[in-house]
């Protein structure tokens, strides 16, 4: 068999996959872009339970591994009664991870907006809420966004774990394919380019003229 | 917690100053930055502050816009407390809801500027009218039009601060002040970070500022000719307190206290 015909039979699956992990992709960064800016604000918080709940947050899923915490959410909380489906399962898990992640770069690009720039808002009389939205928030996502281009890319990464509570991503279809053909160059290199154009074709660009709208709404570009 | 009950509700009388500073206290753990400081400026009046580094002349523009709490005594505005405010009869720590409606008739420009840099000029001055007074866009983006004329820089209302020099970043940062309509302006040291040669621009606008409007101002500046050009007053500070006061002609020329003399000098070495 060539590569060719071995794409022409298999290609629709490998389509299906790519599709299922664009899918978790696209949920767990909504939800991970969410989480993180939720718990980096309560990282700044001067209520402390506010506050430790994010530190827990962060600390917790920092802290342990991806694929436990995949594991635990599928696995472990049927026994406390709540099942979900594997694919919210696993955007779930990712989402929450990389927001934990995520709430870091938030918390830091926050702290990293110059003093003046809450003084300016303060001695304009802004209430503490508009000066967050209005001044703070808007310099500091132009501060963060090229440490997102890394983390969005390390989450599509993360997405591949999926495979293993059964939700069918690219990565799962790979592992199928390659069980019933054997072809394990070319089921999984095929999903390693996959993976690659997505990452650097789409993503990478996609960030690149998010930076460079961002410069010229900040009067750089 | 210091006892309060001798201070004012508020100032009445004939004479309310604009700004007092009643036995104001700053200070940062042990270190006292300004110990028992009264002064006041009267409506309308041009304070100049000035003094060696470390003096404490930042601060008291800084506790006057409550960037900074004070430790003790209180500051009052046009009459009423802006650091405390009245309950029960006797005066507490003003709470954040009353700080925010109680500075608004003050403002203040940096040294730095501190524009917002991702809203263009007219945008820095219309964001405290529409999003703090709650002025209509088309109220607010009329106000800003004329402050920015005034200041010279309406050709450059479009642009970001990026794009613009220092001085017109300074002009910029005086009229967004200007457009939350305060009744006293504080000016910390706003041509320090200036080229030599645009300097004069930022001083032509407070000058203007001086002769045509009414307004309350309290500067600190180390340019010497330009305080005694515009000021009514001059209080030269040392070591957290007001050392000598005088109107410029005075003070200048005829300074009364060894400290103010070695200080004057110094700086005239310097020029
Ligand atoms: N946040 C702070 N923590 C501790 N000390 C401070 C703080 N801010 C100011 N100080 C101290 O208070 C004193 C007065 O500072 P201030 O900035 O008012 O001086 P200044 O007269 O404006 O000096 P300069 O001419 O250098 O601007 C200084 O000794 C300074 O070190
Ligand atoms: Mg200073």
């Amino acid at each position: 068999m060539t590569y060719i015909s071995f794409l022409s039979e298999y290609g629709g699956r490998f389509l299906d996959g790519a599709l299922v992990t664009a899918e978790q992709f696209v949920c767990s960064l909504a939800l991970a872009v969410f989480l993180a800016h939720l718990a980096g604000l309560l990282l700044l918080s001067r209520t402390m339970v506010l506050k430790a709940i994010a530190v827990v947050y962060v600390e917790f899923f920092r802290g342990t591994s991806l694929l436990v915490q995949l594991f635990w959410l599928f696995y472990v909380l049927p026994l406390f009664g709540v099942t979900l489906d594997p694919f919210l399962t696993g955007f779930l898990a990712v989402g929450l991870n990389t927001g934990a992640y995520g709430a870091q770069l938030v918390h830091g690009a926050i702290k990293s907006v110059p003093r003046g720039q809450w003084e300016a808002a303060y001695a304009l009389s802004m209430s503490s809420s508009k000066r967050m939205l209005r001044i703070i928030i808007p310099q500091a996502f132009v501060i963060m966004l090229p440490a997102w281009g890394n983390l969005v890319i390390e989450l599509l990464k993360s997405t591949a774990l999926v495979a293993l509570i059964a939700v069918p991503d690219l990565m799962f279809e790979a592992k199928q394919m390659n069980s019933s053909t054997y072809l394990s160059t070319w089921t999984f290199g095929t999903a390693l380019i996959i993976y690659y154009v997505f990452a650097r074709f789409l993503i990478t660009p996609t960030m690149r003229s998010l930076e460079r709208i961002m410069a010229r709404r900040m009067g750089r570009a | 917690m210091q006892d309060l009950s001798s201070y004012p509700l508020e100032l009445t009388g004939p004479d309310v100053p604009m700004v007092r500073f009643m036995n104001v206290r700053k200070t940062y753990g042990d270190f006292v930055v300004l110990d028992d400081l009264n002064l006041d400026v009267a409506a309308g009046e041009m304070v100049t502050v000035i003094g060696p580094s470390g003096s404490g002349k930042t601060t008291v523009l800084r506790m006057l816009m409550t960037l900074e709490t004070i430790n003790g005594g209180v500051i009052y505005v046009d009459g009423k407390p802006l650091t405390h405010m009245p309950k029960n009869g006797v005066l507490v720590p003003a709470d954040a809801k009353y700080l925010r409606k109680a500075r608004s008739s003050i403002g203040m420009c940096f040294q730095h500027f501190n524009l917002f840099p991702h809203m263009t000029a007219l945008e820095n001055c219309m964001e405290g009218p529409v999003q703090v007074l709650g002025l209509s866009k088309k109220e607010a983006r009329e106000r800003a039009e004329e402050l920015l004329s005034m200041v010279g820089m309406i050709e450059k209302k479009d642009q970001h601060p990026a794009r613009l020099s220092g001085g017109q970043q300074q002009r910029v940062a005086i009229a967004r002040a200007l457009a939350m309509r305060p009744k006293v302006m504080l000016f910390d040291e706003v041509t320090s970070a200036l080229d030599p040669e645009v300097i004069g621009e930022v001083t032509n606008v407070i000058k203007d500022l001086v002769t045509k409007h009414n307004l309350t101002m309290l500067m600190v500046t180390h340019q010497m000719g330009f305080a005694r050009d515009i000021s009514d007053r001059i209080c030269f500070f040392f070591g957290g307190k007001i050392e000598e006061q005088n109107t410029p002609e005075e003070l200048f020329t005829n300074p009364q206290k060894e400290r103010t003399q070695q200080f004057l000098s110094a700086v005239k070495a310097a020029d």
